[in-house]
C-alpha cells in the first residue's frame, strides 16, 4: 500500500455554532500505480483530502501513512519532496515573475541545497527544450519569455512538467482542468495521461468533468459529504459510463433537496 | 556656479550613500514582499557598531563588514518574529526597531564613556585610508574622494546583489516573493528564504549607515529617523521613474532613484526651504512617487501560505 489515511476526523469551524463536521473516521488507500479520478459534488471533501495528502491541512485526529511512515506530522514542503501537485488555479504553480527557464532550474534543483552556485544551467537547456516540447505549444522556443505573459492553458501545462522534473511518488491534480477553455482542457488532460504512464507516477486526479473521470485513470471514486460511496477498479471502472455518473449526481442532488 | 556645482557634489555623496540603504529595501519591500520598518533601527546601529569600533583602533573596512553581519544578525530578528512567531511583518519590524533604541543607547553608553553620540574626527575611516589615498584630495579645487569612494561602495554593492539574484539561494528569494506556494512546492520552507532575505536586506541598510557615519565622523541614534521612508521613496521613484527602460538592472534603477530622490530634496532646501519642512517633503514626495507608480509595478501573483 502506497498511501494510507486511517480513521481522519475532520471538522470546520469547530466548537462554534457553524460547526460541520466533514470526515468522520474516514479511511481511504491508495495503491502504488493507480491513477484515480475522483468525482463528487462541492462539499464532498474531494479538495480537503488532497490537502490532507499534502499537508497543507491538517485532521482533527487520524493517521496518514506514506509507503510504512507516518506522515501525519510532516509539514507541506518536506513532503513536496516526494508528491508533486497542480491546482485548480494556472498562476500557483508556477513564478510569474520568473522566465521559463529560471522556473525550470529552480524546479530542476529540487531536493538539492539551494545554495551560491548559480541557479541557471545552460548545459540543461536542452534537456529543457525537450521536456517543453511534449506539451506541444512551443514553449520550447521561449524559455526567456517570463512566465506572467504566458496563457493559462501554457502556465498550467508548463506546471504540470515542472512538477514532474524530479522523480516524485506521487501527483496530486485538483481540477487542474478546471480554469480553462475546453481545448486546452483537452490538451492538458493528453498531455497528463501522457506523462503520468511516461514516468509511471501514482496519481489522484480531482475533477468535475465526468467524462474526464471515465476516460482516464484505473479507477474511480465518488465522494459524497465525506464519504466514499463509490470505488470502481479496473475492469469495473472501464464499463461505467458518464449517464451512469449523472444519474448518481442527480440521486445525491435530490436526497439533499437541491433539486434539479 | 560654485554653489551649484557644492549642491551636486553633496547630491551624488548623499544619493550613492542612501542608495546602499535603498538596495537593501529593495530586497525586503520589491523582492520579498516584506514592508520592514527595522531598517530605522539597522541603520544608526551600522553606524554605531562602526564608529564604537574604530574608535577602538579597528580598521574602517574591517568595521564595514562587521556593520552588515550586525544588521543581518538584527535582520533575522525581525524575520525569526514573523516566520516562527506568526506576528506581523509590520509589527516585527517596530518590535526589532524600538529594541534597537535602547541596545544602540546601551552600545554607546557601554563603549563610549556615556555619550550618546560618538565622535570620531580625523581617525581613519574608509575615505581617508587603502584606496582612497590612491584619489588625489583635491581635484580641480574640490574634494572628490567622499562622492568617488561612496560610488564604488554602492556599486559593489550592486554587483553583488545582482551575482546573488542570479544563485540558486539568490532565485529562491525572488520565487519566495513571487509565489510562496511554489518555493513549498520545491519541497523548501519559504520562512528559511525569508529571515535570509530580511538578513540581507538590514545588512545592507546596516553597511549604508556605517558609510555615512564614516563620512560624517559621527554616530547616534537620530541618524536613523526616517531612513524607511527615505529608502523606499528611492526604490520607488528609481523603479516607476525608469520603468521603460528594459535592459536596466533594478539594482541600477534604485541607485538613480536615491540620487534623484537626493536631488530634488538638495533643490528644495537650495531654493531657501527650513530645514523643518525636510521631513514633511521627504512624506509628500514619497507619497507622489507612490501614486505615480501605481500599475507600473509587475507584483506577480502572491499566494501567502503559513511558514
Amino acid at each position: 500500500m502506497m498511501l494510507k489515511l486511517e480513521g481522519i476526523n475532520k471538522a470546520f469551524n469547530k466548537d462554534t455554532v457553524d460547526e460541520t463536521v466533514l470526515f468522520r473516521d474516514f479511511d481511504f488507500s491508495v495503491e502504488k500505480g493507480e491513477f484515480i479520478s475522483v468525482v463528487g459534488s462541492n462539499g464532498s471533501g474531494k479538495t480537503t483530502m488532497l490537502n490532507l495528502i499534502c499537508g497543507s491541512d491538517t485532521a482533527d485526529s487520524g493517521k496518514i501513512i506514506f509507503e510504512d511512515h507516518d506522515i501525519t506530522a510532516l509539514s507541506e514542503h518536506k513532503r513536496a519532496s516526494f508528491i508533486g501537485r497542480v491546482f485548480q488555479n494556472p498562476t500557483v504553480g508556477t513564478c510569474s515573475g520568473l522566465t521559463i527557464l529560471e522556473n525550470m532550474a529552480l524546479a530542476d534543483n529540487k531536493n538539492r541545497l539551494f545554495g551560491l552556485s548559480f541557479a541557471v544551467n545552460r548545459k540543461r537547456e536542452d534537456h529543457y527544450r525537450e521536456l517543453l516540447e511534449q506539451c506541444d505549444m512551443g514553449l520550447e522556443n521561449r524559455l526567456n519569455v517570463k512566465v506572467g505573459s504566458l496563457s493559462g492553458g501554457q502556465r498550467q501545462a508548463l506546471a504540470l512538467v515542472i512538477a514532474n522534473m524530479t522523480k516524485i511518488k506521487l501527483l496530486i491534480l485538483d481540477e487542474h482542468t478546471a480554469a480553462l477553455d475546453p481545448k486546452s482542457s483537452e490538451i492538458m488532460m493528453k498531455l497528463t495521461d501522457r506523462i503520468v504512464k511516461g514516468n509511471d507516477i501514482t496519481t489522484i486526479m480531482v475533477t468535475h468533468n465526468l467524462r474526464y473521470a471515465v476516460e482516464y485513470g484505473n479507477r474511480l471514486i465518488m465522494m459524497h459529504e465525506g464519504e466514499i460511496i463509490k470505488d470502481l477498479k479496473d475492469e469495473k471502472k472501464k464499463q461505467v459510463d458518464v449517464d451512469d455518473l449523472l444519474d448518481e449526481f442527480y440521486s445525491i442532488s435530490i436526497e439533499n433537496g437541491n433539486g434539479v | 556656479m560654485n554653489v551649484i556645482l557644492n549642491i551636486l557634489k553633496v547630491t551624488l555623496e548623499e544619493g550613492f550613500m542612501y542608495a546602499v540603504m535603498a538596495i537593501g529595501l529593495y530586497i525586503t519591500y520589491s523582492i520579498l514582499d516584506f514592508p520592514d520598518l527595522s531598517v530605522d533601527g539597522t541603520m544608526p546601529l551600522g553606524a554605531i557598531t562602526t564608529a564604537l569600533l574604530i574608535i577602538h583602533g579597528v580598521n574602517p573596512w574591517i568595521a564595514l563588514v562587521l556593520s552588515f553581519l550586525f544588521g543581518a544578525i538584527a535582520g533575522m530578528v525581525t524575520g525569526v518574529l514573523h516566520v516562527k512567531m506568526h506576528i506581523r511583518p509590520l509589527l516585527c519590524g517596530i518590535l526589532v526597531y524600538t529594541a534597537l533604541l535602547s541596545i544602540n543607547l546601551v552600545l554607546l553608553f557601554t563603549f563610549n564613556n556615556n555619550m550618546s553620540i560618538a565622535s570620531f574626527f580625523r581617525m581613519d575611516t574608509i575615505f581617508n585610508t587603502g584606496l582612497a589615498r590612491l584619489i588625489p584630495e583635491d581635484i580641480g579645487g574640490y574634494s572628490l574622494r567622499i562622492v568617488i569612494i561612496a560610488f564604488i561602495v554602492a556599486l559593489c554593492c550592486k554587483f553583488a546583489l545582482d551575482l546573488y539574484l542570479k544563485t540558486k539561494s539568490g532565485m529562491l528569494l525572488r520565487a519566495t516573493g513571487n509565489n510562496e506556494k511554489y518555493v513549498v512546492m520545491l519541497s523548501k520552507s519559504p520562512g528559511a528564504s525569508k529571515i535570509t532575505g530580511l538578513a540581507i536586506g538590514n545588512g545592507f541598510a546596516a553597511l549604508a549607515g556605517s558609510v555615512i557615519a564614516q563620512s560624517k565622523g559621527t554616530a547616534d541614534q537620530q541618524m536613523g529617523v526616517g531612513m524607511v521612508v527615505l529608502g523606499l521613496a528611492s526604490v520607488i521613484v528609481g523603479l516607476s521613474v525608469f520603468s521603460k527602460v528594459t535592459k536596466m538592472k533594478d539594482t541600477t534603477k534604485v541607485i538613480l532613484g536615491s540620487v534623484l530622490y537626493k536631488a530634488v530634496l538638495s533643490v528644495a532646501l537650495g531654493l531657501g526651504l527650513p530645514t523643518e519642512y525636510l521631513k514633511l517633503l521627504m512624506a509628500v514626495l514619497f507619497v507622489v512617487a507612490l501614486v505615480l507608480s501605481h500599475g507600473k509595478e509587475d507584483r506577480g501573483d502572491r499566494y501567502d501560505v503559513k511558514a
